[in-house]
């Protein structure tokens, strides 16, 4: 039995300049708090990240926009985020704006093999530009195209060392979703428990998944 | 009565028992505390939880329970809590019964525009595509103009939400169906006339020969809805 926890620093210096991350989390809940810091504090630059939203100023991925360490965002909602509207329109940073749920099912369909998604959201509307359209049944669908990524940053509940997942309420949201679709995933739970202790029936994200744990403090 | 608190009270009488229901941000937020007694909903929010109950009294809060804001809410025994696949399959799925959005414009077509200016403020679609496509009934929950300029308008000129027609829109002046024909006055508000609300909005209404007051209690004077 091997166990996967790492210092934050030392599974931050995995992920270089201009690397492509999805990073869980919603408005701050769920987000891995200590690798965003540890990014932030190793001046990581050009990254391009997928996330639901970029929270708040000064918190979770509002830190990345800050620093303007993110160069091309993948994202459904910076309304709660002025900075990151900011740079958006003054071409500092590229913003693609996708609907919620289709982010969630192009994540999905990158970390399950799946060649795209069809969805009705978005037909006729700016977010169907330069996407191809499908007729099934007379009904309009998009083509959606998966999204995969060179790391997954998973905040999660808790873990045990061999890297198994439980998420807690809100804190879950794309956090299981991107676990999927990470070549490298990094998982930043509150607690970590000896293996055996989370039943077989509790874990979400099974270990063969997870690559590194962030431990507790140093 | 402050013309948010007249809208979502309307907008709580269109919710029956039964129902999963999904309030955006800001005034759809407050329908929930409007609700005619008796009429047992479901609330669901998009960042994952269907069971939602008002925010807990301080040392009752959970960090890891939030809103799709990003802030504290509640849940009711038998609350579920599950990951954004699920949240928006419920949505897109047609497993929802009623949401309830803000909006910047309506139409003649029933088409809604709240997710862009452009050039301007550009907060993003967030789950409101998915909403406004998947959810049985969208009810668009909006002041009737916007500094004086009208919101219902023949066309659109901002960036659509969705092509599909919505089921209603709900003002503090007026309650307005689109059909098939058009943009049908279906009840004004208390102290407001069919006049007035014609004069208020660009697009032509189909005004019936009986056009009802709205079924709401008014706790203030007329006056203050001026």
């Amino acid at each position: 039995m091997f166990h996967k926890a790492t210092s934050v620093a030392v599974a931050a210096e995995r992920i270089p300049d201009g690397a492509t991350l999805l990073i869980g989390g919603f408005m701050g809940v769920g987000s891995p708090h200590r690798l965003i810091d540890e990014l932030v504090r190793q001046g990581r630059k050009n990254l391009t990240v997928i996330a639901n939203d970029t929270a708040l100023p000064g918190t979770g991925i509002g830190k990345l926009i800050a620093v303007k360490a993110i160069s091309k965002l993948i994202t459904t909602h910076i309304g709660l985020n002025p900075e990151t509207q900011r740079q958006m329109i003054a071409g500092e940073t590229e913003v693609e704006l996708v609907p919620q749920g289709t982010l969630a099912e192009r994540i999905r369909s990158g970390g399950f093999g799946l060649g795209g998604v069809l969805t009705p959201t978005g037909v006729g509307t700016l977010a169907a530009d330069g996407k191809r359209t499908v007729e099934i049944e007379g009904k309009v669908f998009l083509l959606e195209l998966p999204i995969k990524a060179d790391f997954a940053l998973i905040g999660c509940h808790r873990a045990d060392y061999q890297g198994n997942l439980q998420y807690a309420l809100t804190a879950r949201n794309f956090n299981p979703i991107m676990a999927m679709a990470g070549d490298t995933v990094i998982a930043e739970p509150t607690e970590i428990v000896p293996v055996g202790e989370i039943s077989p029936d509790h874990v979400v994200t099974p270990h063969v998944l997870v690559d590194l744990l962030i431990e507790k403090g140093q | 009565m402050d013309e948010k608190v007249l809208i979502a009270k309307r907008v709580a009488l269109e919710l029956q028992s039964g129902n999963l229901v999904n309030l955006g941000i800001g005034l759809p937020t407050t329908v929930a505390r409007y609700l005619p007694a008796g009429v047992d909903v479901c609330f669901q929010s998009e960042n994952g939880l269907i069971g939602l109950a008002p925010v807990p009294a301080k040392g009752y809060r959970n960090e890891n329970l939030t809103d799709a804001g990003g802030g504290p809410v509640g849940a009711l025994p038998g609350a579920a809590a599950f990951d954004s696949c699920m949240s928006f399959g419920l949505i897109r799925g047609g497993h929802l019964d009623v949401t309830v959005l803000g909006g910047l414009q309506v139409d003649e077509l029933g088409q809604l525009a709240n997710w862009m200016v452009p050039g301007k403020m550009v907060p993003g679609m967030g789950g409101a595509m998915d909403l406004v496509t998947g959810a049985r009934r969208v009810i668009v929950a909006m002041t009737h103009t916007a500094k004086g300029a009208p919101k219902i308008l023949k066309r659109c000129n901002l960036p659509l939400t969705s092509v599909r027609r919505i089921s209603l829109v709900i003002t503090e002046m007026a309650v307005i169906e689109p059909t098939d024909d058009g943009l049908v006055l279906r009840e004004v508000a208390p102290g407001v006339t069919v006049e007035q609300v014609v004069a208020a909005t660009e697009a032509t209404l189909i005004v019936p020969a009986n056009v009802p007051v709205m079924a709401i209690a008014v706790d203030e004077p007329e006056t203050a809805l001026a």
